[in-house]
C-alpha cells in the first residue's frame, strides 16, 4: 500500500512534510511513477487510440458556456458515440479536451484533484489564472507523448470570482496559454466551429442564447468535419453543454438540450446551412 | 563511569502520557455529534483562519485539539493520504477507517519512540454514511489508540465533563438545530458548572451533510446562516442553502 512502505504503518515523511499545496508536487516527491509525464516512452512507433474532437466556448455577460460534441474517432472508425469530453474542474471552472481521449481523461482527473487538493490544504480556492497556469504545466509535461501523435489540447473556461466575469483560455500542445475574448474553439472541427461562432456571436447574449450558439457551432463543425459528431436525434445523444456563472458550474440536462437541439434541427430542415448573417 | 538513572518503562510511558495530556487539556474543546442528516462539528474557536475542523475527502472530515502545528501536519498528511488513495484506486475506496488506522499508527509510533516528543493532539475522524447507522466516528488520543464512538464525543480540555453532559442529553434523530444547540450548551459550561454565552463569532461549525447533492459532503456553517440556526432554531430553507454553495 502506498502509505505503508515500511512495516510501521505510519505515514511516511513525505506526507508530513509541510510546504507544497500541490498534489502533483507531492506525487513528484513521493510517487513519481504515478505522474503521467514521467512515463518511459518507446523510442519510436505510432499508437492508434481514440481521439476526441471539437470543443467550443463563448462568454456572455453573466458567465461562460463550454460545450463539446460526443464523438471519438480512431482513424476512420467512430470509436465512441457518446464520449464525454467536458468536465467540471471545480465549482467555478470547467475543462473540455480535444485529443487522445485516454490521456485527456487522466489529465482531467489529475487537474481536478490538483484544484481540490489546493482548496483543502489552503482553505481557499486558486485564482482563475492560477488554475489556468496549472493546466499549462500539465500539458507541457505531456509534450513527449504529443510528439508521438498523442496530443491533448484543452479549452479551459471559468467564472473569475475576483473580476466577476466569465473567461476562456486556450492552449497549444506545448502548454502555451492564451486568453480568448468572446469565443474560442479547439479540435479538428474547430475551424468550422470558429467560423460559425464568428458570424453568430454577440456580446449581449443570455445564457440560453449562448447555449444555442455553441450548439449551432458544433452543428456546423459536424457538417464539415467527419471527426465531429452532430446531435444524434435518433439515439438522443446531444452535445455536452455546461454553463459556469457566479452560481457555479452547471451541466444542462438532456431535457433542456433536447428542446434547443430540436429547434435548431427544425430550422435547418428549411435552411441546411444554418442562420445567415447579413452581407454588410 | 557513571551509570544512567534507571527509569522503568511504565514510568517513562506514564510521563509521556502525562506530558501529552497536559498539552491537550490546555486547549478549548471540540464536540462532534450525529444528527439525522449527518454529523456536526462544533468548536470554540475565535479564529476565522486557523481551523480546528476541516474537510479531508468526500464524506470524511477531521477535527483536532491540542498543538496547532502538530495537528495541522497530521491534517495535511491525511488530505494527501486520501487524495493519493482516491487517485490510485477510486474515490469510494477512501474510508474513515483506513485514515483512522494510518493516524493511529503514526501517533502510536511517535508516542512510543524515545527519540521523538509525543504529539500533544487528540483527533476525531468522522465519515457520513448513507443513513445514520452507517456514520462512523473515530476518536484518536495522543498515544495511538482508536476509540469507535457513537452519538456524541468531545475532545480537548474539560472533555470528560462535556462528554457526560452530551451523553445524557444526546439522542438519535436530532435535527441540525437541536444538535447545534446541545453542542453549544455543552461547550458553554465551564469547569465549575457555571454557564457562559457563546456567540456565532466564537464558534467554528461545520457539517458532513448526507443530503448535499454534491459529491463533497463537507460544509462550513458561517455568518448569517449560523446566527439564524443559533437564534431561531429552525433549519435554513434548502433553497437558501444551495444558493450559498451551489
Amino acid at each position: 500500500m502506498e502509505a505503508n512502505p515500511r512495516s510501521t504503518g505510519r505515514l511516511p515523511a513525505a506526507f508530513l512534510t509541510p510546504g507544497s499545496s500541490s498534489f502533483t508536487d507531492f506525487l513528484a516527491a513521493h510517487q513519481p511513477d504515478l505522474l503521467p509525464g514521467n512515463r518511459q516512452l518507446p523510442a519510436q512507433g505510432v499508437v492508434e487510440a481514440p481521439h476526441g474532437t471539437t470543443i467550443v466556448a463563448a462568454t456572455f455577460p453573466g458567465g461562460v458556456v463550454l460545450a463539446g460534441d460526443r464523438r471519438a474517432t480512431m482513424g476512420n472508425v467512430i470509436a465512441q458515440r457518446d464520449i464525454e469530453k467536458v468536465f467540471p474542474a471545480d465549482e467555478y471552472s470547467a475543462v473540455g479536451i480535444a485529443g487522445t481521449a485516454g490521456l485527456a481523461v487522466e489529465m482531467v482527473k489529475l487537474f481536478q484533484l490538483e484544484l481540490e487538493h489546493f482548496e483543502k490544504v489552503e482553505g481557499a480556492q486558486l485564482s482563475l489564472e492560477g488554475k489556468a497556469n496549472r493546466l499549462s504545466t500539465m500539458i507541457r509535461s505531456n509534450l513527449g507523448m504529443a510528439m508521438q501523435g498523442l496530443a491533448v489540447v484543452p479549452l479551459f473556461a471559468g467564472w473569475d470570482v475576483d473580476r466577476g466575469k466569465g473567461r476562456i483560455f486556450s492552449y497549444d500542445v506545448t502548454g502555451g496559454r492564451s486568453e480568448e475574448y468572446g469565443y474560442a474553439a479547439t479540435g479538428s472541427g474547430s475551424l468550422f466551429a470558429r467560423g460559425a461562432l464568428k458570424k453568430l456571436y454577440r456580446e449581449d447574449l443570455t445564457a440560453e442564447q449562448a447555449a444555442t450558439l455553441v450548439v449551432q457551432a458544433l452543428y456546423d463543425a459536424a457538417d464539415d468535419d467527419s471527426a465531429t459528431g452532430g446531435p444524434d436525434l435518433a439515439r438522443r445523444i446531444y452535445p455536452i453543454v455546461t454553463v459556469i456563472s457566479d452560481e457555479g458550474y452547471r451541466r444542462l440536462t438532456d431535457a433542456d438540450l433536447a428542446e434547443t437541439v430540436r429547434a435548431i434541427h427544425e430550422r435547418r430542415l428549411q435552411e441546411p446551412d444554418g442562420p445567415r448573417a447579413s452581407l454588410l | 563511569m557513571s551509570t544512567p538513572f534507571y527509569v522503568s518503562p511504565q514510568q517513562a510511558m506514564a510521563d509521556r502520557a502525562e506530558y501529552a495530556r497536559k498539552g491537550i487539556a490546555r486547549g478549548r474543546s471540540v464536540v462532534v455529534l450525529q444528527y439525522n442528516d449527518g454529523v456536526i462539528f462544533v468548536a470554540e474557536n475565535p479564529s476565522r483562519a486557523l481551523h480546528k475542523v476541516s474537510e479531508i475527502y468526500d464524506r470524511i472530515a477531521f477535527a483536532a485539539v491540542g498543538k496547532y502545528n502538530e495537528f495541522e501536519t497530521l491534517r495535511i498528511g491525511g488530505v494527501r493520504y486520501a487524495d493519493l488513495r482516491g487517485y490510485t484506486y477510486d474515490r469510494e475506496d477512501v474510508t474513515a477507517r483506513g485514515l483512522a488506522n494510518v493516524y493511529a499508527q503514526t501517533l502510536g509510533t511517535i508516542f512510543s519512540s524515545a527519540g521523538e516528543k509525543p504529539y500533544e493532539v487528540e483527533l476525531i475522524v468522522a465519515e457520513v454514511g448513507a443513513g445514520p447507522e452507517d456514520d462512523q466516528i473515530y476518536r484518536l488520543p495522543h498515544d495511538g489508540s482508536i476509540v469507535d464512538e457513537h452519538g456524541s464525543v468531545a475532545v480537548g480540555g474539560n472533555a470528560d465533563q462535556i462528554s457526560s453532559y452530551l451523553g445524557q442529553r444526546h439522542r438519535d434523530g436530532m435535527s441540525l438545530a437541536e444538535a447545534l444547540k446541545l453542542a453549544v450548551e455543552s461547550l458553554a459550561r465551564d469547569t465549575n458548572g457555571g454557564e457562559r454565552t457563546l456567540t456565532a463569532e466564537q464558534l467554528e461549525v461545520a457539517v458532513l451533510d448526507r443530503t448535499r447533492p454534491q459529491q463533497r459532503k463537507f460544509k462550513r456553517l458561517l455568518g448569517s446562516q449560523l446566527t439564524r440556526l443559533l437564534d431561531g432554531g429552525e433549519a435554513p430553507a434548502s433553497g437558501e442553502e444551495s444558493a450559498g454553495e451551489s
